[in-house]
């Protein structure tokens, strides 16, 4: 068997040696155009004057387009038809493409695109949260409020209460090869797009509006992703229409690629947050009723903020049994880029404003902060409770977190490392130590219930070889490794015999995005149901020709068996191609048990939950605010892992990541609504010398009880959220300072903990 | 105004007339002579996906003016094996999957070649980390990374030993 094996990624040796092709290292015709957006230089009011000339009067420049030039749809958004490729004469934020050139190469296209003279009205741009919440500027109507039980009644009966706020940064994705697209023009006016996404339905369904045809004029092709993240579900729209409508007017192959700094200040982040909650509880740390307000900063179009944000909802509850609960969430419009997917999807900004309120009443109550969120855990599965609903309504049927963090502690050794922390803080005065475990308990399917569909394309040919499509496309999970173990399991062969073509929406149509984490769980569900096809029709005519019971035909080891008879794969091939059965297959599958109604906020929106725990300890100077963490232990729960390697890379990745989150990586805009950290120099995002020196992860090694892919888990987002325990280390490291609750807000960077410091105590 | 170079890269003498003076060694490489492997990520000397090594040294290709290196040797990362046969770095970082996306992944590698060849971390992870710390890797695949860099520097003395005696 090939699953639950720690093989290497698919594409490794290309990657060593160099060969290993992005959109940008794609060889083009020698005619091919270039593509650069001319800016806005302010956040918002409309454009009174635009005068091109002396950027089509520049050298290289072939064409200049704006908003008026294009045939068709003037829209690249994902969601609501609000996202104009050219700006129509409004300006919503500071970046956004007002017109496009294309040039005979890439440095003449940027150059050129510098030289518009643009007049504007300006406007005051709406930019933060409380500017938005006082301007009522906002998605939809008026909050969206889930409710479960009476939390304002159960607070006010609750023998404590306490309230806060937690406010959060936003996050550049950073994915180290920037948003590209090329486009070739085809006959009859058909295009064919490569394109760096993880949505390649969604780049044909875009380029189709824009070049007024239908989706099968368009095809999308997608080798691989320099990194993806989220930052590539609808971001890559933009380059894609773009290229497809010049190639198709000018009859050119175009191509367009964001640099770095055009990329930080187009593209949408992670959406920034405010969360305030007030917690009713018990002299023990249950909670008996919870109040949160999310007020999520959304950018200026809607995008993918409806499902972010509900995801966020969807995750105040973390790990822990809420009998009352009220969540209410602000999607708030402002002149800023537009928020969009990242790894976790809301979910992390929900996480961490209960993580919060644990840390609040554990610091309340002078307990240990693991013993009251093990007091308001979810009760352990399959034991009889009144109540282990979350607050939309899903039971929580298969919650082990009560015995990974058992385990965790254990190997941990939090005890002590507790207990050493303390005596190290009561020791020294200016180097503090913090230490803090925290759980996840993430949910796994689209909460968009009919995107949780997926299909493959399997051929064997006569040779034996298989070769492989799927929707999904690769970003450096490890997806295409991950499914053609699957493949290579379903048929018993070696896995050299199997081959993932790039994704082609030629090949699989109406695919989802490879987002929610949920690319192997769809996608390898879908190739085993392509495989198992062939195989039965395989089986089934070698049993024939040996008379046989096909349920017999056993494929292991390279070869097949019937009967007497031992033929290679190959050799089983070559025979059914003989003897004309169809050896090329579609799959298909749908998420099942799933259903979900959005506006009540009730269903079960989730197949099944994920689960991981982490423990993390830091030092802080806290005369500077400097700050490490100097060890993390994991575990996390992927199930029975189809390939250990790859999953423990996820979590590892997926921390570090978090924790970045949560600590250097700092987006400042200025008063304008200008974006001052768009580039590495004033980003901070992990470096190898950030990782922890001490970085222990294992996997919780037990098969999901729902019927998933070889009873896998999904691994892409959920230890993403294991990094909240960094920020939590770090409160504890300041709160020792002092006697008062340090309230951090994040990203806690170094000069967010000097401030924290000075206000728990007089350093 | 053209000014003409000879250097050498991945071991073949090449004479190049530089339309525009002001290139970079990382456009000249991607975009003149179709050596794309060589990644650009930031393009201002803070991602290091750049990463080449010019007369065995280390530098961020994005920042080395083409017209600089009149006389120099370029090795990227096309030219780091010997035919089919791995350089000791490449075979560490595909036996510790020191990758996930492979954005980064020949700017690590011909960093790691450099910071070897510097030999001030030797097979100390902490130096390592800090030596390495100028390429970032966005996957934060940094465990398999610094255990490849370990690796290598450990087969490569080995067989540096093995050769001298």
């Amino acid at each position: 068997m090939s699953v639950a094996r720690p093989l290497p990624h698919d594409a490794a040796p290309l990657h060593v040696s160099g060969k290993a092709r992005y959109v940008d290292d794609q060889p083009m015709p020698a005619d091919t155009l270039h593509l650069a957006f001319g800016l806005s230089t302010i956040a918002k009011g409309r454009i009174t004057a635009m005068d091109l000339a002396r950027v089509r009067a520049a050298p290289g420049v072939v064409a200049v387009l704006t908003a008026d030039d294009l045939p068709f749809a003037n829209d690249v958004s994902p969601s609501a038809h609000d996202e104009p490729l050219l700006s129509d004469g409004t300006v919503h934020y500071l970046g956004q493409a007002l017109f496009l050139v294309a040039a005979t190469s890439h440095l003449a296209a940027r150059k050129a695109a510098r030289l518009g003279d643009i007049t504007y009205e300006e406007e005051t741009p709406i930019l933060t949260i409380d500017q938005a919440m006082e301007a009522g500027s906002r998605f939809e109507d008026g909050p969206v409020i889930w409710s479960k039980g009476d939390a304002p009644a159960a607070i006010a009966k609750a023998a404590r209460t306490l309230s806060g706020v937690l406010e959060m940064g936003g996050q550049e994705h950073f994915y180290l090869e920037g948003q590209a697209a090329l486009a070739l023009p085809a006959e009859n006016g058909d295009v064919t797009v490569i394109s760096s996404t993880q949505h390649p339905t969604e780049i044909q369904h875009k380029v189709a509006e824009a070049i007024g045809k239908p989706m099968h004029a368009v095809r999308v092709e997608s080798r691989r992703m320099g990194g993806g993240f989220g930052g590539k579900e609808s971001q890559g729209n933009a380059l894609a229409v773009s290229c497809a409508v010049v190639a198709l007017a000018t009859g050119r192959p175009c191509k367009m690629r964001y640099d770095r700094d055009d990329d930080m200040t187009i593209t949408g982040k992670r959406h920034d947050a405010r969360i305030d909650y007030t917690v009713g509880f018990d002299d023990d740390g249950r909670i008996q009723g919870i109040e949160f307000v999310q007020m999520i900063r959304c950018g200026w179009s809607m995008d993918l903020s409806l499902p972010v944000a509900d995801r966020a909802m969807l995750h105040a509850d973390n790990a822990y049994l809420l009998p009352n609960a009220r969540i209410e969430s602000h999607r708030l419009k402002t002149n800023t880029q537009s928020a969009t997917a990242y790894r976790g999807f809301g979910g992390p900004q929900g996480m961490i404003g209960m993580e919060r309120v644990m840390d609040h009443i554990a610091h309340a109550l002078q307990m240990d902060p693991v013993e009251v969120r093990k007091r308001n855990y979810y009760a352990p599965a399959d034991t009889a409770v009144p109540d282990r609903t979350t607050p939309y309504g899903q039971e929580v049927e298969d919650f082990i977190l009560h015995e990974m963090t058992d385990a965790l502690l254990e190997t941990s050794d939090y005890s002590a490392r507790k207990q050493a922390v303390a005596e190290w803080n009561a020791q020294n005065r200016f180097v503090k130590k913090g230490i803090a475990f925290a759980p996840v308990k993430f949910g796994i399917s689209f909460t968009l219930t009919h995107l949780n569909q997926a299909g493959a394309l399997v051929h064997v040919y006569q040779d034996g070889s298989v070769q492989l499509n799927h929707g999904g496309t690769e970003m450096g999970q490890g997806l295409n490794q991950k499914v053609a173990q699957v493949a290579a399991s379903r048929f018993g062969i070696a896995m050299d015999h199997v081959r993932i073509t790039a994704t082609d929406t030629g090949k699989v149509p109406n695919t989802s995005a490879t987002a929610a984490s949920s690319g192997s769980d769809l996608n390898g569900m879908a190739v085993k149901v392509a495989c198992d096809t062939i195989r039965d029709r395989m089986a089934g005519y070698l049993a024939e020709t040996h008379q046989a019971d096909p349920a017999t035909v056993v494929f292991a080891d390279d070869t097949v068996t019937v009967g007497a008879a031992t033929y290679s794969f190959a050799e089983a091939a070559a025979l059914c191609y003989h003897g004309r059965v169809p050896l090329s297959s579609t799959g298909f599958y749908k998420t099942p048990k799933i259903e979900w109604d959005r506006v009540k906020g009730q269903g079960r929106p989730f197949y099944y939950f994920a689960y991981g725990a982490a423990v993390t300890e830091v030092a802080v100077d806290v005369l500077t605010g400097e700050n490490r963490i100097l060890r993390t232990d994991i575990l996390h729960d992927a199930g029975t892992s189809l390939n250990p390697a790859l999953d423990i890379g996820q979590v590892e990745g997926a921390y570090v990541q978090g924790a970045g989150w949560l600590t250097t990586e700092e987006l400042v805009w200025d008063a304008r609504g200008a974006l001052r950290t768009h580039a590495p120099s004033t980003y901070k995002i992990p470096a190898c010398s950030d990782r922890p020196p001490v970085f222990n992860v294992a996997l919780w090694d037990a098969p999901n009880r729902e019927d998933t892919i070889y009873r896998s888990k999904a691994v892409g987002e959920p230890p993403f959220m294991l990094g909240i325990s960094a920020f939590l280390a770090l409160g504890d490291a300041v709160a020792s300072c002092g006697t008062d609750y340090p309230s951090l807000d994040a990203p806690a960077t170094a000069e967010r903990i000097w401030h924290a410091v000075r206000r728990v105590a007089d350093v | 105004m053209s000014l003409s170079i000879s250097l050498s890269i991945n071991g073949a003498a090449r004479d190049i007339v530089l339309d525009d003076v002001r290139v970079t060694l990382l456009d000249l490489l991607r975009e003149r002579l179709a050596l794309p492997g060589t990644k650009k990520g930031c393009d201002r000397g803070q991602c290091g996906a750049c990463t080449v090594l010019v007369n065995g040294q280390r530098v961020n290709s994005c920042l080395t003016l083409a017209a600089t290196l009149d006389g120099a040797t370029v090795t990227t990362i096309e030219g780091l094996a010997q035919g089919d046969r791995l350089h000791p770095v490449q075979q560490a970082f595909l036996e510790h999957d020191g990758f996930q996306c492979g954005y980064c992944t020949p700017g690590q590698i011909m960093s790691a070649v450099g910071l070897i060849a510097e030999g001030h971390a030797g097979d100390d992870a902490d130096r390592i980390r800090e030596g390495m710390s100028g390429n970032l890797c966005r996957c934060s695949a940094y465990r398999g990374i610094t255990e490849a860099v370990q690796d290598a520097t450990r087969r490569m003395t080995a067989q540096a030993a093995e050769d001298a005696a």
